[in-house]
């Protein structure tokens, strides 16, 4: 299914300065029950969002007016735990399109990529940085730019370059995705079929 | 050349390499249960494609299954619905199916081993992140997401770049109460839950050679709570004894063909890692963890440390333990608890009964305790019965749920309620992962057990002969 294509963002960004965050609570279980990809922006970071009798914690930056963007910027070792794809869901539904953190989980970062939402892994001083800035003033932006792999803040002029596989980066840059390219190489994957013992 | 067991299976898989980019890497079995596979099956619809390979795919209901009254209709409608969903996408593709009350049903990665699923030399995926069980017998195994499932059902493959490799030694012989669950928290507390992110574990060793199939299940099912993707066994004779004459296992010539392939499963002497770590089995006795992630844990007899020790942020660290109730420098023995749940992926197999059952023998449950013992599937709840455990279980005031993943996750009617603390079996100490607000302490089934007739955190081994 082709998703939307990612270019160059230039955008502000929500701080979330925790680390090991944990995709239980990018969205809890209770919230995985849908048939359908559909509202799971609703429930991002519910328990952190929401108080029990489900009005705002004022305090949680996603409910903190001051912020807003496309980019969600996250601590240390982002999306651990569970490979539950609705974490992904959840932070696309929202309204984001990257994730910056110095260091991403394995199966969340691919599960993005599969969706079309950009993991930029920058280093940790730059990740600190970028936590300041926004601090300083929530308006700061932030430049993406997939096709030469830089992401700069704005403020500072400040830039890194990050990596992703050049295969990803077309599929990014197109609005590819996966199922295409193996639907395409279908023959040779039954060939393949053949030689498998069990 | 030289090659590490991770590579014999891996090379073995790659239909085409991409050059800058992953494997198409094809997939023997696909595991599928009720909450990751929906979504996957409405893709398939909305491209029009069928599922290639029907066979290779199995479904199990388990993730937001009751564990009481299984014969009555599901009462939370949108539960209902993800199950009524996983039975009519597994009909409609030709998909073998177990729901609830199917002898078979039980956690995907525990009736996945028990019915000859799981083979060595295979390539496992499911949508869940502790398919790293599986590497338990030689296979690679490991969690995926939704869009990766339909790749699998459409293709039977996944786009995936070959990860790093790394061996985690474990010489010498275990102490006393230290059970796999032990091993594989301490290797965690020692890595934290992102020292292995990249990498494909191999375990070797003394204690993982002498480790029973349900041991090397515990420690390759927790291999993604220290980031990597997946944890793996070489397959020895145990492995072939615990196969052999499940119900997809090969069988008569099969069986022999694939045994003289098996037997070529293990990492040659020359063979190198990208890390490798060695830890001494005297290292380690029964843990327990006291924060918000797998990798907080420690000796049951030590202290809980203090922030300036720790490699996460303080910021981090002092949340964590704020979440907990807990201080720096406590002591956890003795520590009131509320609830004790043996079960999940990862200790809710035959062993762990068994296990548990050896301390409550002869004692009562703590009133201030409520225990939920859920075994892992209908096979161990029967073994339970015939090995005359549910009557231990019974004398000592417990009883004995029906399977699924019950409350590892807070999916189902199993929650524990804000603000209680559980001893549990199970892998994630995230918070409110048994709950909203609720506190986990990850143990072994040993030390739920000691903590379920004591009610609050105690050494097991103060309680064994």
């Amino acid at each position: 299914m082709a998703y939307d294509k990612f270019n160059i963002l230039k955008t502000s960004a929500y701080p979330l300065s925790i680390e090991n965050v944990d995709t239980d609570q990018i969205i809890p279980a209770r919230f995985l029950k849908a048939t359908e990809r559909k509202g799971f922006g609703d429930n991002l970071f519910r328990d952190w969002r929401y108080n029990a009798d489900d009005s705002p914690k004022v305090d949680f930056p996603l409910n903190d007016p001051k912020y807003s963007g496309k980019i969600l910027v996250g601590g240390r070792n982002f999306g651990s735990g569970s490979s539950r794809e609705h974490a992904a869901w959840a932070v696309y539904d929202f309204g984001f399109r990257c994730v910056i953190s110095s260091f991403f989980a394995d199966i969340f970062r691919g599960n993005c990529l599969n969706i079309g939402v950009l993991p930029v892994q920058v280093s940790e001083e730059f990740l600190q940085e970028i936590f300041g800035a926004i601090e300083a003033n929530p308006d700061t932006e932030i430049k993406v730019d997939l096709q030469n792999q830089t992401v700069t803040l704005l403020s500072s002029g400040n830039s890194e370059s990050f990596e992703i596989n050049s295969y990803k980066k077309e599929n990014m840059l197109n609005g590819f995705d996966d199922i295409d390219y193996l639907q395409n190489i279908k023959g040779e994957i039954q060939e393949f079929v053949k030689t498998r013992p069990f | 050349m030289s090659n590490t067991l991770f590579d014999k299976v891996w090379d073995a898989h790659v239909v085409r390499k991409i050059e800058g980019g992953p494997d198409v890497f094809f997939i023997d079995r696909h595991l599928i249960h009720e909450v990751t596979s929906p979504v996957a099956f409405l893709g398939l619809k909305t491209r029009g494609i069928q599922v290639m390979e029907p066979k290779r795919t199995f479904a199990t209901a388990d993730h937001n299954t009751p564990t009481i009254n299984q014969h009555l209709p599901v009462e939370d409608p949108l539960s209902a619905n993800q199950l009524r969903a996983l039975e009519e996408n597994s009909k409609e593709h030709g998909i073998l199916h177990w729901g609830l009350g199917h002898e078979n049903n039980g956690i995907v990665h525990v009736v996945g081993p028990e019915n000859g699923i799981t083979l060595p030399g295979a390539t496992i995926v499911c949508g869940d992140s502790h398919t790293s069980t599986h590497g338990a017998f030689g296979a690679i195994a490991f969690g995926i997401g939704t869009s990766e499932v339909e790749m699998v059902l459409s293709t039977q493959c996944i786009m995936q770049p070959k990860p790093k490799k790394m061996r985690i030694n474990i010489v010498g012989k275990l102490n006393k109460a230290v059970t796999p669950k032990d091993v594989a928290l301490y290797i965690i507390s020692q890595l934290s839950t992102s020292g292995a992110t990249g990498y494909f574990v191999e375990y070797a060793g003394d204690v993982f050679e002498e480790m029973s199939m349900e041991g090397r299940m515990t420690v390759c099912n927790l291999s993604i709570e220290m980031g990597a993707r997946g944890g793996m066994i070489a397959p020895d004779e145990k492995t072939f004894d615990y196969i052999k004459g499940r119900k997809f296992t090969p069988k008569g010539a099969d069986w022999d063909t694939a045994m003289e392939y098996w037997k070529t499963l293990k990492t040659d002497a020359d063979a190198t890692f990208d890390k490798e770590y060695t830890f001494n089995a005297s290292d380690i006795e029964p843990m327990i963890t006291y924060g918000t992630n797998p990798g907080m844990g420690m000796g049951i007899s030590n202290q809980i440390p203090q922030s300036d020790t720790v490699k996460d942020g303080k910021a981090t660290y002092e949340k964590s333990l704020s979440y907990m109730g807990y201080e720096q420098g406590e002591s956890m023995i003795g520590k009131t608890i509320d609830f004790v749940f043996v079960g999940s992926c990862t200790n809710g197999r035959i062993e762990d009964f068994r296990s548990f059952a050896s301390i409550v023998k002869g004692r009562k449950k703590a009133d201030n305790v409520t225990a939920w013992l859920v075994p892992g599937s209908h096979k161990v709840e029967a073994q339970i019965k015939e090995e005359g455990i549910l009557d231990i279980l019974t004398d000592a005031g417990f009883a004995l749920r029906e399977p699924g993943c019950s409350a590892c996750l807070a999916m189902n009617d199993d929650k524990v309620p804000a603000g209680k603390y559980a001893v549990s079996t199970s892998n994630r100490n995230f918070e409110g992962r048994q709950g909203p607000g609720s506190r986990t302490l990850l143990a072994s089934p040993l030390v739920a057990a000691a903590a379920a007739v004591t009610g609050k955190v105690t050494d097991p081994r103060e309680l064994m002969a």
